[in-house]
């Protein structure tokens, strides 16, 4: 009974941190499906994070209306960012939103009020996986409804050529901040829900290497379609930890203190990044279209990964 | 105490200037920010402690040795991933995400194989000793730091000015297909270019190991994106800017260190960095055409 309660526990913690890791990486995909190369989303985690645990321990606050208020507070920290650096492109902007999260990050670390370098200890544990799973149906409606919806059609034309898309009548900026927001507030959301899972939050639970983390869940699940995210997400944060427990069992100790974990996510990562640009959901639509009736147009779908037409890209940097 | 500010802030900014050269450098050519930049630092700084301090070389050796170390680190990164993604004509998404990947596997291999600990460079006659100047006392470190640096900083300047080499660079950072035509051997001048740019930052990585005593990994992370903060303080592709950036960042970071708050000091390059990106995202220098090394 005890063994398989461990297996129960030991799991059931992994699959509820995939569950959140795929809802950041879904908050990521938003802001890359118009091209918003936007690592911010781990500061906004952060905000979303502290403010509802301390919504919890300072207010008593109940936790159905902690965790939209955490989402709410980083939506709305997202907006006076967007207005100016959002009309910066490519990697301008992402070097911007890095700057964001250092700023944030650095924030969290000297403010009393969020405790400094020891972050908020005891946060009680509120999560459980149905909300987790509760927030991923939401959200992955809601992501499946705007792919198909004028808003998600704007995003692509975006994607694809902004220029054009602009002279189509599109107001780009707009649309980009409600990427950009939108994001933001799904990340506040999984901020929230890792808090009451993790039970403790420090800054450096939100910094550049979460920041990357994400980025590198979705785009390795792929942009293409809005469930790129899920094997992205699962795949990184699993694999590891398998890893880990087979090297473990097997007790490499040759091995000394190599961090498994970093290398192997870097490994596929570059491997995906150079061999399947698509990313996994990419390359299973791209597969499974090539096995249709090879009809479809040529360039139907939006490129998986943000990609500004050829002419652009030189220019995106200037 | 302002003379030893601005003594502490010139070996600082001596450090991320030729730092953040490696970045401009590939940026100018390529229009590609090289993000494993700084995992070549970090074992630029931590072969360099093993160098000095398990195998006793002597320190011209060692910088020597792990100059070109770091340079065909920098070659091979190139043949692994900027290169094939180059002839995939990618977006500029890839390589980015690409630089990252690298840097983890290089930082994870780093780790594996030093530990995590910091680790102390032995003290030599030449690095311990140090000298009162009036007010100021100096360490000879600090005056040696700067001293390289401007050193490879000129001979990088002799390079891109008056060799084949560097007309190559300014001819394929102006129009590719141009310099192609021409006869120029793109390719092979972008892995120069990764070799040179990875060189420097390993030497940067050997200056900032004596600058700080010692090698550590939580070091990594905030060079990086200070690096990063200077370049765009700089103007992207630039590398007098990059020099500039960096020397004044070193500067800034010095006396903020006695105006504010230890923590609220690292606040300084990101600040910075966002005016910076909002209110001249061409950076300091001056506006320069679209791409040239200088």
């Amino acid at each position: 009974m005890d063994a398989l309660e461990v297996w129960y526990r030991t799991h059931s913690v992994l699959a509820n941190l995939t569950g959140i890791n795929i809802l950041l990486a879904l908050s990521l995909s938003i802001p890359l499906s118009c091209n918003l190369l936007s690592l911010a989303n781990a500061a906004f985690m952060g905000i979303g994070a502290y403010t509802a645990a301390l919504l919890t321990i300072d207010a008593n606050w109940p936790f159905w209306a902690v965790l939209p208020a955490g989402a709410l507070a980083a939506a709305l920290v997202a907006v006076p960012l967007g207005l100016p650096i959002l009309r910066l492109r490519g990697v301008f902007l992402a070097i911007a939103t890095i700057g964001f999260g250092e700023v944030i990050r650095i924030l969290a670390l000297s403010l009393q009020v969020t405790g400094g370098a020891l972050g908020i200890p005891s946060i009680p544990a509120k999560t459980t996986w149905w909300q987790i799973a509760l927030a991923l149906l939401a959200v992955s409606y809601l992501l499946w409804h705007v792919e198909r919806s004028r808003l998600g059609h704007a995003f692509a034309a975006i994607r694809q050529d902004e220029l054009v898309a602009s002279s189509l009548g599109i107001n780009v900026t707009a649309h980009k901040m409600i990427a950009f927001v939108l994001g933001a507030f799904i990340a506040g959301l999984a901020g929230g829900l890792s808090a009451h899972l993790t039970h403790l939050i420090s800054p450096a639970d939100f910094g550049f290497s979460r920041a990357v983390d994400i980025l590198v869940y979705a785009v390795v699940g792929g942009t293409g379609a809005f469930w790129g995210a899920l094997p992205g997400a699962a795949l990184l944060t699993l694999l590891p930890e398998w890893l880990r427990m087979l090297a473990g069992f097997q007790a490499v100790h040759r091995l000394g203190s190599f961090d498994l974990r970093q290398i192997v996510t870097g490994l596929i990562t570059l491997l995906v990044i150079i061999f399947f640009p698509g990313g996994i959901s990419g390359t299973l639509i791209q597969w499974r279209r090539r096995r249709g009736a090879g009809g479809g147009l040529p360039g139907d779908d939006a490129p998986a990964t943000p990609a500004p037409a050829g002419a652009t890209a030189l220019h995106s940097a200037r | 105490m302002l003379p030893q500010q601005v003594a502490d802030g010139i070996v600082q900014g001596a450090v991320y200037a030729l730092f953040a050269v490696g970045y401009a450098l590939i940026f100018g050519l390529l229009d590609v920010l090289n993000l494993a930049h700084a995992a070549v630092l970090l074992w630029g700084a931590l072969l360099a402690w093993w160098l000095l301090a398990l195998l006793h070389l002597p320190l011209a050796a060692v910088f020597v040795l792990v100059v070109l170390a770091c340079g065909s680190l920098g070659l091979a990164l190139n043949r692994l991933a900027f290169a094939p993604l180059r002839r995939q004509a990618s977006n500029s998404l890839r390589p980015l995400i690409a630089g990252l990947a690298l840097a983890a596997i290089l930082e994870g291999l780093a780790r594996g194989a030093f530990g995590s600990a910091r680790h102390a460079y032995p003290p030599t006659a030449l690095v311990a000793g140090s000298s009162q100047l009036g007010t100021v006392r100096i360490d000879w470190v600090q005056l040696i730091v700067p001293a390289v640096a401007l050193a490879l900083l000129l001979v990088l300047r002799r390079l891109i000015t008056s060799t084949r080499y560097g007309r190559a660079i300014r001819a394929i950072a102006e129009n590719p297909r141009a310099a192609a035509l021409l006869g120029v051997n793109v390719d092979t001048t972008i892995a120069w270019t990764f070799f040179l740019a990875s060189a420097l930052g390993g030497a940067a990585g050997v200056l900032y190991g004596l600058s700080t005593g010692g090698a550590v990994f939580s070091g990594g992370e905030p060079l990086q994106l200070r690096g990063l903060a200077i370049i765009v303080l700089g103007g992207m592709g630039s590398i007098s800017g990059a020099v500039l950036g960096g020397f004044a960042l070193g500067l800034l970071e010095a006396f903020s260190a006695t105006l504010l708050a230890a923590q609220y000091r690292d606040v300084v390059p990101f600040a910075v960095l966002l005016l910076v990106l909002l209110l001249r995202p061409s950076g300091i220098g001056k506006r320069r055409a679209a791409r040239g090394a200088w």
